[in-house]
């Protein structure tokens, strides 16, 4: 047999294995795109009932009788601010259900609606007093168990037992939607409130506040300090030299380093040693600036690498100091790689939970941060609260959640990327 | 006045001093008849502005950070009855005052008074630390504005200052490590002084929970850490078999067959998993493949059933399986790995491929027998790096495994791990000092020294090994 | 300048010389044209034969075309995308850009070496052994010893490397590596050898060397040899063949080459006066 025969008896069974491993690099692709695939989807479809809620036509009686208030010409906002407003919905239920008398039904009559209704009538008694002795129509938001159930999210078939919706409600409902009382709406609340044990009131604006308070904090911390550190270490470092050494070491280490050991370091020094407060923007941006500074030092050096020394050369020979071609020519000219890395290096922290647990972010919070020293809580631990409550509709509202988590990073990346095609530079 | 303002003022200082070590340059070259400066009259005002804003601002920052913590100091060293506290109820304590000292509200309790004591030393804090840095200031303004004459090279010191200055922020990183081995090196050792560690290393048993009273339930708590280390590496196998032979084969894919129109639409797709928080994946892993991966478990047990095979019969079946926390981390760390390997694919010389190739080898045989060799190295470190982070990874774990601490090597069965522990101990009520929390201290070290040794190897080979083709 | 571009594309319409030999060619070239993307050409009308057992080298000026065309011979420009190619190139009569030629039985038989030598991140035996243990060559290890042992000696590498067999090949010298991956080569058992300057990354002994071994090699391949030196061309080659700007423009035995060039070109170049 000569050479030339030897080799094309191996031929068949040479490309088909060059077949089946091409099939492997394809199957590869394939399952990772469809996981991606799955887990959008997935998160989509979760997140889409969040979007709607139910609210509830009720004929709303300001009578003074149910108010307990005497008539007068004006009241002051005091006055107003503690009458029995939940009466008010209450009563309005009672006269659309008249003749149940069983205590149980009867508490879970008033809980068609959500407990925060009374805050809604109160803030409009307060806005117009004129509406007292008047009664008047008003649209006011379901439980969020009656939501799941008019969303069809709540099985009609299976035994009552099992349901959290029990048979009379389900009648009441379907009466009041042959009534025309009930009427699905774009869920506004989601966007302009803050967090809530009801997951009807419950929004994403607390925690949307706190993440930028957070964003903040972190883009001043780290972003200075992070190219000043490159700068000196890319441009004045000396090569061999032991400290030189350690700081690159630890650099590249450190944006290895689980997240979580960054919270741990934001709890014993910055809560217990400084006494930064705790669940503060204050102390979340600090423990996150730490842990983007190695990301941000790490693509500043890429991007002044990248700045050919034929530049710095021509500029040194007109006669400029190092510095002043550092910041006349190599800063300016390295200015979109640097971005862009620092914008990757900030939607890593926009997302990023663990730390943030330990330094006590993840507490309940209801009220809008207001500034850096103000408890709050971030997108991320939002999600992370919200998907440990027991409540059904919590699952819609981290769905939604995370799709708006993920609209940011998808912006903040875009962003990048039309930075560094806007900008790039062949050289 | 607030922190925040007088920063502002210095800000506001420091602008004007530049105008004022500049004028006096500027004076020089005109009125002395026209002397020559050293440096650009501007270099003069950032000197000056230099001298003035840094040292007042360095200590102005370091005392901010220290007051707190030296008032309340100061405040208990003036109340027997709180330095009768023990340290628990003493830093419940010092919680309460430091928010009395803020809302002012006026009983007569013994918290109240401190608030009063503390607060009233919190402002006297505050007024020596304005004064100390304006004084500083000052120094800094007139030592420099009394040396401004034409012969001071003050461009050279202010590009010298500025070099110290990046130095320092440098130095930032060397103090962010020194930092974390500081805040887990204290609490660790007091942890080993209160449990051996030889229970630590090799005991089996981990309940953390101590009894707050004597008959309760519970007993004392135990500290066996096996359970945590084995849970951590079971998940952290199962997410490699997933990660490293996907991601390596995706990357070889895309650097070596697919065509470079292909190429530029699957990486960036790819890198959107890379991108993905990991809060997400774990709402994702503890809600859709969780469950799904339970129902499987059932399905297998009924098979075992059926056909009589005793082991998948008797099979434990827990919705926070290893399995599914270890299939999403997989694929979490797909993308990871990808990108890792793709750039020590694409660092193997073309002349190796063309070397390969002339001889009369395919593409897979090229591969798989001269480019894998050669970019060995960096495979495997890159695969040490996911490992690192593998096993860091909290939030995946924290939603969809559990806190039941158990040595099972039954994939359906659930397990805990390191990272969800030290954040079940963290949070919650936690009384600081504690063994339960020391504990979470000690754990956290040992994740930092591990994940430290596998980054160093790590780097080190890739490092080594990008030297080679450079 | 577009008179120049006329005058030229006359100059060059057809090759001088004598680029097609009497007998049977190993392997011919008819009308080959190559493309990159379509919108630039490299190679114009190239027509030209090797002769068995003979070397033939191709010189010119930097991007003349001279390397495409021998990364064509053994379909070496399939891995670069968007490359295409007309024309017939055909070796012991068989059209190697048919459909039923398969590039990698093509490379068995046409071998190549590289500008730089590129030995694999191996030991010096399993370079060499490489080729053989993908196609099957040797049934068991004591063929393989043999194979490797004949092919390092037919390199002129046996000498030096026997006692080291087992070392990495990229610790050997230029020179040696270079003469490494043409036994890498011939342990393939290849018809032809493609050398695309071969010397360019050696030292003038290391080059002397490799020049001999090429002399030697000649009796029983067919060789294509790409070199920037007019010396070495002259010194190694039976036929030498010039390239200009994609287009070939003279062929002819070497001797008649460097003494009596017939086209200005190659005179220009030859001499020194273009280059």
């Amino acid at each position: 047999m000569n050479n030339i025969e030897i080799v094309q008896k191996g031929l068949k069974k040479r490309y088909a294995k060059e077949r089946r491993f091409k099939a492997y690099g394809v199957f590869s692709i394939i399952i990772s795109l469809s996981f991606l695939a799955f887990l959008l989807f997935d998160i989509a479809l979760k997140a889409a009932p969040a979007f709607t809620q139910t609210y509830i036509k009720l004929d709303i009686d300001f009578s003074h009788k149910v108010l307990r208030i005497n008539e007068k010409s004006s009241y002051t906002k005091d006055e107003l601010f503690e009458l029995p407003y939940h009466k008010l919905p209450s009563k309005s239920l009672y006269q659309l259900f008249p003749g149940i008398e069983n205590r149980k039904q009867k508490k879970a009559l008033r809980k068609l609606v959500s407990s925060g209704v009374r805050y809604n009538l109160r803030n409009m008694v307060i806005k117009n007093s004129k509406l007292i002795g008047t009664s008047k129509s008003i649209w006011v938001l379901a439980d969020d168990d009656i939501d799941s159930l008019v969303k069809g999210l709540i099985d009609r078939n299976i035994p009552e037992a099992d349901r959290r919706v029990k048979d009379f409600q389900i009648a009441w409902i379907d009466k009041l939607q042959l009534e025309n009382r009930v009427e699905s709406r774009f869920n506004i609340n989601f966007f302009t409130s803050g967090d809530s044990r009801e997951p009807e009131q419950a929004g994403i604006l607390g925690a949307l506040k706190g993440s930028l308070y957070t964003m903040l904090i972190t883009l001043l911390l780290s972003f200075p300090i992070g190219v000043a550190a490159a700068v000196y270490l890319e441009e004045f470092a000396h090569k061999n030299n032991w400290l030189v050494d350690m700081i690159e070491v630890n650099i590249n280490n450190l944006a290895a380093v689980p997240s979580i050991v960054f919270g741990i370091l934001g709890l014993a020094v910055y809560i217990n040693l400084f006494g930064v407060p705790r669940s503060a923007p204050l102390a979340g941006g600090l423990v996150l600036g730490l842990m983007t500074l190695p990301i941000i030092i790490i693509t500043t050096r890429a991007a002044i690498k990248s700045v050919p020394p034929s530049i710095r050369e021509a500029a040194l020979g007109l006669g400029a100091s190092k510095m002043q071609v550092i910041i006349h020519h190599v800063l300016p000219l390295s200015m979109p790689g640097i971005l862009t890395g620092s914008i990757i290096g900030m939607a890593q922290a926009l997302g990023e939970t663990a730390p943030l647990l330990m330094i006590g972010m993840v507490a309940f919070v209801a009220d809008i941060p207001q500034g850096f020293f103000d408890p709050s809580t971030v997108l991320p631990v939002q999600i992370y609260i919200w998907s440990d409550s027991p409540e059904r509709s919590f699952i819609a509202l981290t769905s939604a959640a995370i799709i708006m988590l993920l609209v940011f990073l998808f912006l903040m990346n875009l962003l990048a990327i039309i930075l560094r095609k806007k900008f790039e530079t062949r050289w | 006045m607030s922190n925040l303002n007088f920063f502002i003022i210095l800000l506001i200082i420091a602008a004007i001093v530049f105008f004022i070590g500049q004028k006096k340059a500027y004076s020089y070259s005109m009125f002395n008849g026209g002397a020559k400066l050293h440096s650009l009259p501007n270099y003069y005002g950032y000197l000056t502005t230099l001298w003035t804003f840094l040292p007042a601002f360095g200590v102005f920052v370091i005392w901010s950070f220290f007051e707190s913590n030296v008032s309340s100091m100061l405040t208990i060293s003036q109340f027997s009855e709180l330095q009768q506290l023990s340290v628990d109820e003493l830093s419940l304590a010092l919680n309460e005052i430091k928010i009395l000292a803020v809302t002012n509200s006026s009983s007569v309790s013994i918290n109240n008074q401190a608030a009063a004591v503390y607060s009233e030393y919190l402002n006297h804090s505050f007024n020596l630390k304005i004064l100390v840095s304006v004084l500083l200031a000052l120094l800094g303004f007139f030592y420099t504005y009394l040396r401004i004459k034409p012969t001071m090279q003050a461009r050279n010191s202010v590009e010298k200052l500025i070099v110290y200055v990046l130095f320092t922020c440098a130095l930032i990183a060397i103090f962010t490590t020194v930092g974390i081995i500081f805040s887990v090196l204290f609490e660790s050792i007091e942890f080993f002084s209160q449990v051996s560690i030889t229970e630590f290393f090799f005991g089996t048993h981990w309940s953390p929970q101590i009894a707050i009273r004597e008959d309760q339930v519970g007993g004392s708590g135990s500290f066996g850490a096996v359970p945590l280390f084995w849970g951590t590496i079971f998940i952290s196998f199962i997410a490699m078999i997933i990660a490293a032979p996907l991601g390596l084969i995706a990357a070889i894919f895309l650097s070596e067959y697919a065509t470079s129109q292909v190429r530029a639409i699957i990486k960036p797709i790819l890198e959107i998993l890379a991108g993905i928080p990991t809060v997400v994946y774990g709402f994702f892993a503890a809600l859709t493949v969780g469950p799904l991966v339970r129902d499987f478990g059932y399905y297998l047990r009924e098979i075992g059933i059926n056909l009589d095979i005793e082991i998948l019969a008797n099979l434990t079946v827990s919705t926070e399986s290893v399995l599914a926390v270890g299939l999403v981390m997989g694929m979490m760390i797909v993308p990871f790995i990808l990108s890792l390997s793709d750039d020590v694919i694409l660092s193997v010389p073309n002349a190796m491929r063309d070397g390969s190739i002339a001889l009369g080898a395919t593409k897979s045989e090229t591969v798989w027998r001269v480019i894998v060799p050669a970019a060995l190295p960096g495979i495997v470190g890159g695969f040490l790096l996911a490992i690192s982070r593998a096993i860091g990874e909290t939030m995946i774990v924290l939603m969809a495994a559990g806190v039941a601490a158990n040595l099972t090597a039954n994939p359906m069965n659930v397990v805990t791990t390191i990272t969800t522990q030290i954040v079940t101990l963290l949070t919650g009520d936690q009384e600081f000092d504690s063994v339960k929390t020391l504990a979470a201290f000690a754990l956290g070290l040992g994740l930092f020294v591990t994940t430290l040794i596998l980054n160093i190897i790590a780097l080190h080979v890739v490092k080594k090994y990008r030297e080679q083709y450079e | 300048m577009n008179n120049n571009k006329v005058e030229l594309d006359q100059q060059l319409s057809e090759t001088v010389g004598k680029p097609l030999i009497n007998g049977t060619p190993k392997i011919t070239c008819r009308d080959v044209n190559v493309f990159y993307n379509q919108d630039s050409q490299a190679i114009f009308d190239v027509n030209v034969d090797l002769a068995k057992n003979q070397i033939l080298a191709m010189i010119g000026p930097s991007g003349c075309g001279k390397s495409t065309l021998l990364r064509c011979l053994n379909r070496m420009n399939d891995t670069i995308d968007g490359c295409s190619i007309t024309g017939k190139i055909s070796l012991d009569g068989e059209d190697i850009y048919s459909n039923d030629i398969d590039p990698v039985l093509l490379r068995a038989k046409v071998g190549m070496v590289f500008q730089k030598p590129n030995p694999f991140p191996k030991s010096i035996y399993d370079n060499v052994a490489y080729g053989p243990r993908l196609h099957g060559i040797a049934t068991n290890n004591s063929e393989l010893d043999d194979v490797v042992e004949e092919s390092l000696i037919k390199a002129g590498l046996w000498k030096e490397t026997k006692d080291r067999l087992n070392k990495p090949g990229t610790g050997l010298s230029g020179g040696q590596q270079q003469r490494l991956c043409i036994a890498r080569t011939i342990a393939v058992r290849p018809d032809v050898i493609l050398m695309d300057e071969p010397t360019s990354a050696l030292d003038p002994i290391a080059t002397a060397t490799i020049e001999e071994l090429m002399h030697e090699l000649k009796s029983s391949y067919t060789i294509a040899v790409v070199t920037h030196s007019m010396q070495q061309a002259a010194r190694i080659s039976d036929r030498c063949s010039y390239f200009h700007l994609g287009r070939l423009v003279e062929v002819n035995d070497t001797n008649i080459v460097f003494t009596n060039p017939e086209h200005e070109l190659t005179e220009n170049y030859i001499t020194g006066r273009f280059g």
